[in-house]
């Protein structure tokens, strides 16, 4: 379990970025953070991720408070961050260590042919499109298969067909590794086809201002009457704040 | 192509010193496509033709048979051999100092924010110096003879290398950083695997830009005092009233410069093939048969 305690954040210039923030997310859920541009959303990831300190309260993980970087932990940012001296293989190779290369290199093998890269093992990042660039990076941050996820709007720079694509891949992944998601979006449509829990942020100082749990049953169908209701609903919320 | 696209960058990073030393070599290399060879053997022809029809005062044109026939005679003496291997060594020996100095600084000052700001500020005020200025301390420190030359090439060689290198270092993209940071990478793989292969191609830059100075630099060397090299041969040709010899040692400098830059850039090209898009042909259709 991923457990947030009055957490906040103070930058230098004096932004407070985030103020008595508390949430709980548990194993394999998949929750969505939500909100206007500069509400705290990638602040708060970055502190789950151990790339940025609190200024207060803690995270824990299964009861362990995590002070940065941490193994069980991958993320996905917006770009694919990609080393474009590497190939796709060796550029998944970076999360990885401690281990002969044979096992690398079959565990790489592994994880690409599951986001359906195998035969782009050898290839350059500049020989990918935007899709499979990203889809790197999430074998990249998967093959060591964390037990947490974090995507800061992983997709929010590709065109909408990949981007529907991804979506549908990236829970595929989840059905068969459980591993729990917390993902910023600005795409209603994506958080409600994506989550569990749907978490509405507010900025000035960033704080949660709402969370929709979702019964949807999976899979979802984005025509349904519910699916509809539930995007509506959350939309509502964000115009709001 | 490589090469322009190199010497762009090379102007925009360091362009106080790189304009003068971009311009020639950008020149010179677009000799080494066949396309490039058009221009020169245009230019070669009308200085023949002019001079075969008198246009030109021999004695102060010579025609290409007179610079030819002068290469020859100087080639058959084996004066030109030893006059070319000295210019070499001075240039090698500086470069290989200068290209050293300002890669240990420079990855000092890149990398590490307390040797930047104790280093740098007194390195940027040395590069405001003419680089000309030293020759007097260096003869004063050195004497007349080699020393005093290979350390004014290393200076020149210096300063394009260690600034950009430390820009490079600099400009290395924080993202990149943080998925480094993100896998606990220690330190040291943080250096080898990301920062090195990130710098690479603006430290190629440098060290081109820098091998470009110490060609200039080694002839205002010999120009200023020497017994023999390049620079010697063209002051010999002045006081002796030989054009020919002056124009033949035109033509040696650019064609020496000219080779070691091919060499230095041929040198770098496989690791920076992931960049310049020298595999892009093999990649992109292998790519594309998927
Ligand atoms: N390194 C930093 N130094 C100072 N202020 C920062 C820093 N990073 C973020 N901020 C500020 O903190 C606030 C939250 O930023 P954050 O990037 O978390 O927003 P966000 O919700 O992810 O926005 P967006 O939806 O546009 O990505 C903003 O006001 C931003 O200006
Ligand atoms: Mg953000």
């Amino acid at each position: 379990m991923l457990a947030i305690d009055s957490l906040a954040k103070h930058f230098p210039n004096g932004v407070i970025a985030l103020n008595d923030v508390d949430l709980a997310i548990d194993q394999s859920e998949i929750v969505s953070l939500v909100g206007t541009s500069g509400c705290g959303k990638s602040t708060l990831l970055r502190i789950l991720s151990g790339l940025e300190s609190a200024s207060h309260g803690r995270v824990a993980i299964d009861g362990e408070a995590v002070s940065g970087p941490h193994p069980e932990i991958g993320m996905v940012f917006q770009e694919a961050r990609l080393m474009p001296w590497l190939t796709v293989a060796d550029n998944v190779r970076f999360a990885l260590k401690d281990e002969d290369k044979a096992t690398q290199d079959r565990k790489i093998a592994d994880v690409l042919a599951k986001v359906g890269l195998a035969d782009f093992a050898q290839a350059y990042p500049r020989q990918l499109s935007g899709g499979m660039a990203q889809r790197v990076a999430i074998a990249r941050a998967l093959v060591r298969r964390p037990s947490i996820l974090l995507l800061d709007e992983p997709f929010s720079a590709l065109d909408s067909f990949t981007r529907l694509q991804l979506q549908e891949h990236l829970l595929e992944l989840w059905r068969e590794e459980r591993f729990t998601m917390v993902f910023v979006t600005h795409d209603v449509e994506e958080a409600v086809a994506l989550s569990d829990r749907i978490v509405v942020m507010r900025g000035n100082p960033g704080h949660i201002h709402a969370e929709f749990s979702l019964d949807l049953p999976r899979p979802r169908k984005r025509t349904d009457a519910d699916f509809q209701h539930w995007k509506e609903k959350i939309t509502q919320s964000l115009d709001l704040s | 192509m490589t090469a322009e696209v190199y010497n762009r960058e090379t102007e925009a990073a360091a362009p106080d010193r790189a304009v003068a030393s971009a311009r020639p070599s950008r020149v010179l290399s677009s000799l080494s496509g066949t396309k490039g060879l058009i221009v020169p053997a245009v230019l070669v022809a009308g200085w023949s033709t002019l001079s075969w029809a008198g246009v030109f005062a021999p004695n102060l044109v010579p025609g290409p048979a007179a610079v030819l026939a002068e290469i020859s005679s100087l080639w058959a003496s084996g004066d030109l051999t030893s006059h070319i291997g000295v210019t070499l060594t001075r240039v090698f020996f500086g470069f290989i100092a200068g290209t050293l100095a300002a890669t240990l600084l420079g990855a000092l000052t890149g990398y590490s924010r307390t040797a930047r700001e104790l280093l740098d500020p007194t390195l940027q005020a040395l590069k405001a110096v003419p680089s000309l200025a030293w020759v007097p301390l260096f003869i004063l420190w050195f004497g007349i003879f080699e020393a005093s030359k290979v350390t004014l090439i290393a200076v020149g060689v210096f300063f394009p290398i260690y600034l950009n290198l430390v820009e490079g270092i600099q400009g290395v993209d924080r993202k990149l950083v943080e998925v480094a940071r993100l896998n606990r990478f220690s330190r040291l793989d943080l250096v080898r695997r990301v920062l090195l292969p990130a710098t690479l191609p603006s430290y190629v830059v440098g060290l081109r830009a820098g091998l470009a100075l110490g060609w200039m630099f080694v002839i205002a060397a010999e120009l200023m005092g020497a017994s023999e090299g390049l620079g010697y041969l063209m002051i010999d040709g002045q006081m002796t009233g030989r054009p020919a010899v002056i124009v033949a040692s035109l033509i040696l400098f650019a064609i020496a410069g000219k080779l070691t830059d091919a060499l230095l850039a041929g040198a770098a090209r496989p690791f920076l093939a992931w960049q310049d898009g020298f595999g892009d042909m093999k990649g992109a259709s292998h790519a594309r048969n998927r």
